[in-house]
């Protein structure tokens, strides 16, 4: 189950990395980088889960003392937890970042902007 | 032009076809563990004891690894004062911003009406008890923010008070920094949720200070995505 999980979160950051090199359209690019990203976290929570255990909450399924042999790692879900914040700030400068690009050339095709081709 | 762009695109797909067989070399050669880590153990075999909450992931973002945290929200401050500043050279004149829309209609309006003290209310709730259940104040503040674009989406030329936004957001955060640090006077270190008796196991008012910071994480948090969401609304295009 978990090779699935895992497998569906390669599978995104390939898609969102297809997307955001072939796409010339800012607004597409930046959808293909969420995904990727969106893939990034999949394969960390993936990575976290370990066959027959449960999530890391101690209630009435988990007893205190049995907890170490109960539960699955939680500190990759503090990782995501963090990860899923931080990449939506990203994702906010970048919207920002493309409106003013918008406003000041009228245009959101990243081959109209060629200052820094070589 | 057109042989340009396929060859590009077979570079892609190379490059993309390379990442995919890393991946599945990573992914074959991976066996979960059979055990937890020693970190991992320590958490779930001390958790318990020391902070007295149910939920070790919020036991680690709010207590063990409470520095990043603050970090973590230091990152969405700035991210936020950033959009604003970015967005802000081509603010609407008030007023203006959103007229151009049709109006959004009966259903919405009344919907948002509906809906929303129920938003609040969930995002209050999941905020509260992060402690104890799956959320946190990451994700209360989140359902929060939801709300707030409901009612952006039912008004488009609707606005928030700015003084409101950024007074919650500067004194939640205050109040975090002075949580901390009254954890170095009165307990074992910056962030010690133990300045607060740790209550009853599973009771909603436990876990010593984990439920006040994560409210004011929630609060801060709900009062970023906010300003994001009315700096986004607020340009003159929208």
């Amino acid at each position: 189950m978990h090779m699935v999980a895992m497998a569906a979160g390669f599978v995104l950051i390939l898609m969102g990395l297809y997307g955001a090199l072939t796409h010339t359209n800012i607004l597409r690019m930046i959808v293909g980088f969420t995904l990727a990203n969106t893939g990034v976290h999949v394969v960390l929570v993936a990575v976290g889960y370990m066959p027959g255990r449960t999530a890391p909450i101690l209630d009435g399924a988990v007893p205190v003392d049995e907890a170490a042999a109960r539960i699955i790692d939680p500190v990759p879900q503090a990782l995501v937890l963090t990860a899923i914040v931080i990449g939506l700030g990203i994702t906010a400068l970048m919207l920002a970042y493309a409106y003013r690009l918008f406003r000041t050339r009228r245009s959101l095709d990243i081959a109209d902007f060629t200052e820094l081709k070589w | 032009m057109t042989s340009r762009f396929t060859l590009r695109n077979a570079a892609v797909l190379v490059l993309l076809a390379l990442l995919g067989v890393a991946f599945w070399t990573l992914g074959a050669g991976y066996t979960p563990d059979a055990e937890l880590n020693r970190t991992a153990a320590y958490y779930a075999e001390n958790t318990a004891a020391e902070t007295g909450a149910q939920n070790i992931v919020t036991a680690i973002i709010v207590t063990y690894r409470g520095l990043d945290t603050l970090g973590e929200v230091t990152v969405l401050f700035l991210t936020a004062a950033i959009v604003a500043l970015v967005l802000g050279q081509s603010k609407a004149p008030r007023g203006t911003s959103g007229s151009g829309f049709l109006p959004s209609g009966e259903l919405l309006a009344t919907g948002t009406r509906m809906l929303l003290p129920i938003i609040l209310l969930f995002g209050a709730y999941v905020a509260v008890n992060g402690h104890l259940t799956p959320g946190g104040g990451f994700q209360g503040g989140a359902i929060l923010a939801s709300g707030m674009l409901l009612l952006l989406l039912a008004d488009p030329g609707r606005r928030f008070r700015h003084r409101i936004i950024s007074g919650v957001e500067g004194l939640s955060g205050l109040s975090y920094v002075i949580i901390g640090v009254l954890g170095v006077a009165l307990a074992g270190g910056f962030l010690d949720n133990r300045i607060l008796p740790l209550g009853q196991f599973g009771e909603i008012l436990s876990a010593g200070a984990i439920p006040l910071i994560y409210t004011l994480i929630g609060l801060k948090v709900g009062a970023e995505f906010s300003s994001i969401l009315e700096s986004l609304e607020e340009t003159e295009d929208s």
